[in-house]
């Protein structure tokens, strides 16, 4: 955008409709209150002061589906529940998200074999986004998995026919011994 | 009382058919009584002085099954099943287990619930207690007033916690394995 560059004062900010609606929606999801089982507690501890999900925007979990995009499916799903599930999926308004948090919603999870009652994944019933695996997972990860449904709002197309590009996952992985620090010589 | 003694009393008062059997070296003694007999002899051990047992701790039922054949001979039990009620009283602080030995299926029928007369109406919290064992090992409490299913779907076949119970493959669309 060569043409248009220096050509304002200072303090105007110049940026694509696509992006800066994009940079708005990926601030600002608003987690359901979801919690099924033991992995609620992991997902509250995520959005308590240590883990702090308010840093990304995604703290206002909100007890109603309507005002909500994203569900955080914290914990075992029985068939009893399923339909449940199913229907407070269908009541939140679009673009909506869906994280399977834990190892019961990625496939049933300690309950695969012996649990008659347990739907084994929650992709049986609404598709997912991200899977976060643990038993529970760590904070972290859902943090992790909060980001990369961002990263999935950010490569949002507004134009009806562009073709919208799932990223790559940008984790790096830390399998090198990261090289140490020289600050501490001086 | 000890357990001895209520044991004497159960069948001083209601004679050696009805009081099955009894074991009074288990860490938790216990007290056979026969079907038809156990909401008398439940509401007489609640409302005499001597028992006062006001508090039914627990109420569940026990399959005794093993469907497995390689298995079946170090099993060690005839097939039945066993409702088991623990009472406490606060009163006189002494405890006692019951218990009401059925068989499987009423009739050799499979399909067809054993009976047993609801207690229901001497410990309230027997309800809710009775609707479990009815949801999860398909015991019928005759008399009960609301004999639904308190755990499972309305609409779930079979009773889960039967040895013999076979997953459902499916359950409203949703597959089950
Ligand atoms: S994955 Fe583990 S911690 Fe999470 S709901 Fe299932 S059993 Fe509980």
């Amino acid at each position: 955008m060569t043409w248009i560059e220096g050509r304002f004062e200072e303090n105007v900010v110049l940026s694509t409709l696509e992006q800066a609606m994009n940079w708005a929606k990926e601030s600002s999801v608003w987690p359901m209150t979801f919690g099924l089982a033991c992995c609620a507690i992991e997902m509250m501890a995520t959005g308590a002061s240590r883990y702090d999900l308010d840093r990304f925007g995604a703290g206002a979990f909100r007890a109603s589906p309507r005002q909500a995009d994203l569900m955080i499916v914290a914990g075992t799903v029985t068939f009893k529940m399923a339909s449940r599930v199913r229907r407070l999926y269908e009541q939140m308004p679009d673009p909506k998200y869906v994280i399977a948090m834990g190892a019961c919603t990625v496939g049933g999870g300690p309950y695969f074999k012996h649990g008659y009652h347990v739907v084994k994944g929650v992709d049986l019933v609404v598709p997912v986004d991200v899977y976060v695996p643990g038993c529970p997972p760590r904070p972290e990860a859902l943090l992790e998995g909060i980001m990369r449904i961002q990263d999935k709002i950010r490569a949002r197309k507004l134009g009806r026919s562009a073709r919208e590009v799932t990223p790559v996952p940008h984790h790096q992985g830390m399998a090198a011994v990261p090289a140490i620090s020289h600050t501490l010589e001086v | 009382m000890t357990a001895e003694e209520i044991l004497n009393l159960l069948v001083e008062q209601f004679g050696k058919e009805r009081i099955a059997g009894a074991n009074l070296e288990a860490i938790d003694p216990w007290v056979e009584v026969s079907p038809d007999a156990i909401a008398d002899v439940a509401r007489f051990l609640k409302t005499d002085e001597r028992t006062q047992f006001d508090h039914l701790n627990n109420l569940c039922g026990v399959d005794y099954c093993e469907p497995d054949e390689k298995k079946q001979k170090k099993f060690g039990h005839e097939p039945h099943i066993e409702v088991v009620y623990h009472l406490t009283s606060y009163n006189l602080k002494h405890k006692i287990t019951v218990k009401v030995v059925l068989a499987r299926w009423k009739d050799g029928q499979v399909g067809s619930l054993p009976e047993v007369p609801t207690v229901s109406g001497v410990w309230k919290i027997a309800d809710w207690h009775e609707r479990e064992a009815f949801d999860l090992v398909g015991i019928n409490f005759v008399g009960h007033p609301n004999l639904v299913r308190i755990l499972c779907a309305e609409d779930w076949v079979g009773h889960p916690l039967r040895k013999d119970y076979e997953f459902p493959l499916e359950y409203h669309g949703i597959r089950g394995k």
